[in-house]
């Protein structure tokens, strides 16, 4: 018998052939989404050379990590925001009496088919950056080419995750969890070491938003970090990810255990 | 073999009050203010209370949604929160306004869905499937879209739902709410159906007591969180004094200060041609005999909806 996941993803996509038509229409208008980001970046370096002490091809490989790991937790993810709807109309009730998880069923009914396309864009970018730099591959790096956008994803679904359950005590929370969210990304779009001062320590370090791409695409170059960080920085993002995570599932676990739903 | 426990439970909500300009207060209020009820295997409960008297927050604690303040409550020997998808497992849910269907997919493939994430072997599912097809008529909208059914046969595939994974308990929130005189009806033919058989447990809530009448040997009163009444309607009759009515027609009016053992006068109408009496004790008979010129009768029974409206008055 089939994964009862596997089942409600399978509905979910389903119910969105019923509507093909726009569905393609979404599809394609969110390629264009993921391309932006990406230039938005550019931009910036055809006004100086380099930024903060990077080039053009080295913030590209930055800008390229960031976007495909969070193109990857916004496709599995990024639809938790939609739990606002769920909480506010108490539809989170039905989630809740069925017999599997509340976060993954919240997930797998709403999974973001039009986002797709996404990835294969972010995948894109992210060869042409690894391309126009010269890195030297050792077994560690091609591992971490392949670890760092999986653990970007992981902590960017953390923030997503936790932005949500904000919901569950502030219902008119309202686009605050955004500012986390795509806040996140574009922060980590740029190369660290352009922030500075209390903003920097916050974001980057003590939250972590600075081993999603900056300090991988270190690593990957082999360069030296001005911020002092050693070479193997980089490596640390799984943990970072680990981290966020674990916070995430405990502000999950309290929401859902505070959750007040409506009416009847 | 109780099924369902429920000791000193509560659940109290903080809510921010406006005073002043600015200054918002945080006052407690308890939406469920220490029940204690047990529920035995096979039985048929409603559950009635005027509206926020805590009905919906009860099942609410009962099915695992919410979790309680204070208390203890187990339901087929679960803790509904901490256990919850096994409770899920174990208990259906229909709760008249929020659905379980798939909206944009046919009904029976919300059917099928369901049977991959209860993984419920295929001969049991089919069996209960056909069941509730044969008692509800769900072949006529079985291939259409959840979101174009009416309402009437929405609540049927919600209740196949809620069954088709053999729960023990089944819990309904409200589900002849917005139906037609012929759906209610349905619905609860086949509830009766259900519990004619002795295994389940049925717990149901409703404004409308006529669900109550048709189905529930026992009702239980809750209002402002607490129970107020637990027992059968015939126990709440007696509790409030509900007397039946004899309603007579004569020919000539009422001799005024007519009285008979047995009866109180509660009115006269058409010039003393129509008389009203409540009668306190069981028999009418005596009181048609004692009147003059008797041209017709009717008896009327006691009306649980005056009971109720009482009973919400007096708490």
């Amino acid at each position: 018998m089939a994964n009862p996941y596997t089942s409600l993803a399978r509905a979910q996509w389903r119910s969105f052939a019923s509507y093909r038509t726009s569905f393609v229409v979404d599809l394609l208008s969110n390629v264009g989404g993921t391309a932006l980001d990406v230039v938005a970046v550019l931009v910036l370096f055809q006004a100086t050379r380099t930024v903060a002490g990077f080039s053009l091809s080295e913030g590209l490989l930055i800008v390229s990590l960031s976007s495909l790991a969070f193109a990857l937790a916004d496709f599995t993810v990024g639809n938790v925001d939609r739990l606002k709807t769920y909480v506010r109309t108490g539809l989170l009730d039905a989630v809740l009496v069925r017999p599997l998880g509340a976060l993954p069923q919240l997930l797998l009914m709403d999974l973001p088919l039009r986002k797709a396309l996404r990835l294969v864009v972010g995948v894109g970018v992210l060869a042409v950056a690894l391309h126009v730099n010269a890195i030297a591959w050792t077994p560690a790096r091609v591992a971490l080419i392949v670890i760092a956008p999986l653990a970007g994803a992981v902590f960017f679904g953390a923030i997503f995750v936790i932005s949500a359950s904000v919901t569950f005590w502030w219902i008119d929370s309202g686009d605050l969890g955004s500012a986390f969210t795509y806040g996140g990304r574009d922060f980590t779009a740029y190369p660290v070491p352009v922030y500075s001062g209390w903003f920097r320590a916050l974001f980057a370090y003590a939250m972590g938003f600075g081993f999603v791409a900056y300090q991988p695409a270190v690593t990957l170059l082999g360069r030296d970090d001005p911020l002092g960080l050693p070479a193997w920085a980089g490596f640390l993002s799984p943990l970072v990810a680990l981290i966020a995570a674990a916070a995430a599932a405990f502000m999950w676990r309290a929401g859902i255990r505070h959750y007040r739903s409506t009416g009847s | 073999m109780t099924l369902i426990s429920m000791k000193g439970l509560r659940k109290d909500f903080t809510v921010r009050v406006k005073a002043g300009r600015l200054r918002r207060e945080k006052r407690t209020v308890s939406a469920v203010d220490g029940i204690d009820l047990s529920i035995e295997q096979g039985e048929m409960v409603g559950y009635i209370g005027p509206n926020g008297a805590g009905k919906s927050t009860t099942l609410k604690m009962l099915t695992g949604v919410l979790t309680p303040s204070a208390g203890e409550v187990s339901v087929c020997g679960l803790r509904p929160v901490p256990q919850r998808t096994r409770l899920a497992l174990r208990i259906g849910v229909v709760f008249g306004q929020r659905s379980q269907l798939w909206w944009d997919l046919p009904l029976r493939d919300s059917f099928s869905l369901l049977r991959h994430i209860y993984r419920v072997p295929p001969q049991e599912h089919a069996a209960r499937l056909k069941r509730c097809r044969s008692l509800l008529d769900l072949d006529d909208f079985l291939d259409t879209p959840v979101r174009q059914l009416s309402l009437g046969q929405r609540m049927r595939g919600e209740l196949t739902a809620a069954l088709l994974h053999g729960p023990s308990v089944l819990f309904l929130d409200e589900p002849t709410i917005g139906l037609d005189v012929v759906s209610k009806q349905a619905v609860r033919s086949f509830l009766a159906e259900l519990g004619a058989g002795g295994d389940l447990t049925l717990v149901l809530t409703t404004h409308d007591l006529a669900d109550i009448e048709r189905l529930c040997r026992r009702l239980v009163v809750i209002d402002h969180g607490r129970v107020v009444h637990d027992g059968t309607i015939e126990a709440l009759h007696d509790r409030y004094g509900s007397r039946r009515r004899l309603v007579v027609d004569l020919d000539a009016p009422l001799p005024p200060g007519f009285v008979v053992p047995g009866a109180e006068l509660l009115s006269t109408e058409a010039d003393g041609h129509r008389a009203v009496f409540e009668l306190t004790s069981s028999s009418a008979g005596a009181v048609v005999g004692a009147l003059p010129a008797l041209r017709d009768l009717s008896l009327v029974e006691p009306d649980i909806e005056d009971v109720v409206a009482r009973l919400y008055r007096t708490v």
